[in-house]
C-alpha cells in the first residue's frame, strides 16, 4: 500500500511538480476549485461562470485553428447553432439541459462537418472568410424569419442549469475541466497514446509532407473541424442555459474575433494559451466596465492591451512566459526549471542562455 | 427602376472596388491582412466631417486634407506596429483588429454613437430615364474610375509600380535586385491607406458616417477579394462589381433585402469558391495544389 503510494507521488512529483507550467495549471485549477470558499457574492461568481465557457469556446478554437492550422474566423457558427439548437429543445420540447448541452454539441458537430467540406480544398485565408461568412449568412436568415427565431430579440425562456449560482459554477467548470483535458490530450504531440496530437500539427506545419507520409489528412481535418465543432457547442449550450437567452448576437463578427482575440494573446497552439487568454482578457472588460472611468475606455485599454503584449511577445504570453521559467534539456528533451543548471533526470549541464 | 440599379451598383461597386484593391495591394506585398483597412476609410469620413464642421475648411481642401492625412495615419501604424511583427502572421492580423477598435472606440468617444452626414460637393441632380441622379453619384463613379485607372498605370508603367510588383511577385529575389522592400512595403500601405481615404472621402457624402461604419463594408471587401482571386488586382475589381450590383439588386428587388444583402453576397462568394477555389482570376501553382 504504501509503495503504490510512494509510486503516486514520484508520478506526480516528476509529472507535475518538476515542470513549472504544470505547477501554475495545477493552481489554477485549485483555485478555481475553491473560490466559492472564499467568496460567494454573485457578480463575481456570473463574470467567472461566463469567463470559463468562453475559455472553453476559446480552446476549441485554437484546437481547430492554432493546432490543425485550418483558419476558422467564423467560429460563432459552432456557438450560436449550438445555443440556438439547445434552446430549442428546451423551448418546444422541454428536455433538461443535461439532453439538451449535449444534443446542442452534436447538432454543432454536423454543423461542423458542414463547414469542414470547403476545408478540403481551401486553404489560410480562402478558409478563414468562407467560415467567416457562414454566421453571418444564418444572421441574415434569422433576421428574415423572426416568427421562427426570436429575431432581433432572440429565444427567451429557457431554464435555468441549476437553481442555485454555486451548482451552475460547479457544472460549468467540471464540464470545462473535462472538456480542457480532452483537447489538450488530443493535440498534445508528445503524447505516447494517441496519434491525433502529433498528426495535427503536421498538418498545420507541412500538409503535403504530411499527406507524403501516409496520412489521411482530409479525415484528420474533417476530425478536427467535428471536434473543435463538438467543444464550441458545448460551450454554447451552457453559454444558453446560463445567460437564459439565445440571440443572434452569439453569430456576430465580434462574437467570432472574440476566441481568436483571446488565443492569440494567450499563445496559439497550445490550448493552455487559450484559456489564459479569456482569463485575462474577458474579467479585465468586464471589472473594467463597472468602475466609473474604465466604462467607456474599456476597449480602448482592451485595444492597448492588446497591440502592446502582441508587440513584445508575439507569439502570445504564455509562450514567452514558458520560454522564460522552462528550460529544456538538450541531450534527453526533458523540461527543467530554469533555477537548474544540470538535467534532473541525465544530468546534462543546461544552457541557460539558449533554450 | 433599373437605372436607380445600374447607378447605385456603380456607386457600391467603385466603393468597394477601391476599398479592396487598397486591401490586396497591402495583402500582396506585405503579406499584412489588414482588418484595420476599413477603419481608415471611417477615420477619412471623419476627418472631412472634422474639417467642415470644426476647421471651416472648404470642402476640397478637407478632403484633400483627409485624404493625406489617413495616408501619413496608415505609414505611421505601419512603422509603429506592423512592421514590428511581420513574421508573425496571425499577431498581425489581430494588431490590425485592435487597432480598428482603437479607432472606433476613439471617434465613439469623441463624436457619440448617432449618424452624421457630410454636405455634398454639388446639390444638383440630372434627369436620366426619369430617375434622379445626384451629382454626387455621377462624381463617386467618375472618380472610382479615374483612381482605379491611375493606379493601373502607376503599376504598370512607372518604376515604383514595377518594384512593388517585384516585392509581391518574390520578396527575397526583389532584396537581392537591390529593391529596398521594408521601404517599398511602406510606401504601398501609404497609398493602401490613401485608397481607403478616398473611397471614404466619395461615399461620406452619399451614406452616413458613424463609429461602426467600419464593419459591413469590411466583410463585403473581403468577399470581393477572394471572389476575384487573392493578390489578383483586376479580379478584386470585378469581384467588387460584382458584390456591389448582388447588394443593390437585392435591396431593391428582394423583400427583406435590406438583412438579406450581405448574406446573399456572401452566399455567391462560398459557391464561387466551392467550384473554383482559387477564386474567379487567381492563380494556382500546380504544387500547391490540393
Amino acid at each position: 500500500m504504501s509503495s503504490l503510494f510512494y509510486l503516486l507521488y514520484g508520478w506526480i512529483k516528476g509529472e507535475i511538480f518538476a515542470i513549472p507550467g504544470r505547477v501554475i495549471a495545477l493552481v489554477f485549477f485549485l483555485c478555481l476549485f475553491s473560490l466559492p470558499l472564499v467568496t460567494q457574492q454573485p457578480y463575481y461568481i456570473r463574470i467567472l461562470t461566463l469567463t470559463i465557457i468562453f475559455a472553453l469556446f476559446a480552446a476549441s478554437w485554437d484546437l481547430l485553428c492554432g493546432v490543425t492550422g485550418q483558419l476558422s474566423l467564423g467560429h460563432a457558427l459552432f456557438f450560436g447553432v449550438a445555443a440556438y439548437a439547445a434552446a430549442f429543445l428546451n423551448i418546444h420540447l422541454h428536455l433538461s439541459p443535461w439532453l439538451t448541452i449535449p444534443s446542442g454539441g452534436v447538432v454543432a458537430v454536423f454543423v461542423g462537418l458542414f463547414a469542414g467540406v470547403p476545408a478540403l480544398r481551401l486553404r489560410g485565408f480562402y478558409l478563414g472568410l468562407v467560415t467567416l461568412s457562414f454566421p453571418l449568412i444564418l444572421t441574415g436568415l434569422i433576421f428574415v424569419f423572426p416568427e421562427i427565431t426570436g429575431g432581433e430579440l432572440g429565444l427567451s425562456g429557457i431554464i435555468r442549469l441549476s437553481s442555485s449560482r454555486i451548482t451552475s459554477y460547479y457544472i460549468v467548470l467540471i464540464v470545462f475541466t473535462v472538456c480542457v483535458f480532452i483537447m489538450w490530450k488530443i493535440a498534445d504531440a508528445k503524447s505516447k497514446i494517441l496519434r491525433t496530437g502529433v498528426v495535427l500539427h503536421s498538418i498545420r506545419e507541412d500538409e503535403i509532407t504530411a499527406r507524403a507520409s501516409g496520412i489521411n489528412t482530409t479525415r484528420y481535418k474533417l476530425m478536427a473541424f467535428a471536434l473543435s465543432g463538438f467543444f464550441a457547442g458545448i460551450a454554447g449550450g451552457l453559454y444558453v442555459h446560463y445567460i437564459r437567452i439565445a440571440g443572434p448576437s452569439t453569430l456576430e463578427l465580434f462574437f467570432s474575433f472574440q476566441p481568436i482575440l483571446w488565443t492569440i494573446f494567450g499563445g496559439a497552439a497550445t490550448i493552455y494559451g487559450a484559456v489564459a487568454g479569456a482569463f485575462i482578457l474577458y474579467p479585465l472588460l468586464e471589472i473594467m466596465s463597472l468602475s466609473s472611468l474604465g466604462g467607456d475606455l474599456r476597449f480602448v485599454v482592451l485595444a492597448i492591451v492588446l497591440i502592446l503584449t502582441l508587440l513584445f511577445m508575439p507569439e502570445g504570453m504564455t509562450v514567452w512566459i514558458l520560454d522564460k521559467i522552462e528550460i529544456k534539456c538538450p541531450r534527453c528533451k526533458l523540461v527543467n526549471v530554469f533555477t537548474r543548471d544540470k538535467c534532473r533526470a541525465c544530468r546534462a549541464p543546461l544552457d541557460s542562455t539558449k533554450s | 427602376m433599373i437605372t436607380d440599379i445600374i447607378v447605385n451598383g456603380l456607386v457600391a461597386g467603385g466603393m468597394y472596388a477601391i476599398l479592396a484593391v487598397g486591401f490586396s495591394l497591402i495583402f500582396g506585398v506585405a503579406n499584412i491582412i489588414n482588418m484595420a483597412h476599413t477603419a481608415f476609410y471611417m477615420v477619412a469620413s471623419f476627418l472631412i466631417l472634422i474639417g467642415i464642421a470644426t476647421f471651416h475648411l472648404p470642402l476640397p481642401a478637407s478632403l484633400a486634407a483627409s485624404i493625406f492625412l489617413t495616408a501619413v495615419l496608415g505609414m505611421i501604424c505601419f512603422k509603429l506596429f506592423f512592421n514590428r511583427v511581420k513574421e508573425h502572421e496571425t499577431a498581425v492580423m489581430i494588431i490590425s483588429v485592435a487597432l480598428a477598435m482603437l479607432f472606433q472606440e476613439i471617434l465613439l468617444l469623441t463624436y457619440g454613437g448617432h449618424y452624421r452626414s457630410v454636405p455634398a460637393f454639388s446639390r444638383g441632380y440630372i434627369d436620366l430615364f426619369d430617375t434622379r441622379v445626384s451629382h454626387q453619384q455621377i462624381f463617386a463613379i467618375i472618380l472610382s474610375a479615374l483612381i482605379l485607372i491611375g493606379l493601373w498605370a502607376l503599376l504598370s508603367k512607372t518604376k515604383l509600380g514595377n518594384a512593388i510588383r517585384a516585392v509581391a511577385q518574390d520578396r527575397t529575389v526583389a532584396n537581392l535586385m537591390g529593391i529596398n522592400v521594408s521601404r517599398i512595403s511602406m510606401i504601398v500601405m501609404g497609398i493602401s491607406a490613401a485608397l481607403a481615404g478616398i473611397a471614404g472621402a466619395v461615399v461620406a457624402p452619399i451614406y452616413m458616417v458613424s463609429p461602426l461604419m467600419w464593419m459591413q463594408p469590411l466583410v463585403i471587401i473581403l468577399a470581393a477579394i477572394v471572389l476575384g482571386g487573392l493578390g489578383s488586382i483586376g479580379g478584386s475589381v470585378i469581384g467588387a462589381l460584382i458584390l456591389g450590383y448582388t447588394e443593390t439588386i437585392v435591396t431593391f428587388l428582394v423583400p427583406g433585402g435590406g438583412f438579406l444583402r450581405g448574406a446573399v453576397s456572401l452566399a455567391i462568394m462560398v459557391i464561387v469558391l466551392m467550384v473554383r477555389p482559387e477564386g474567379l482570376f487567381g492563380v494556382v501553382f500546380e504544387e500547391e495544389r490540393l
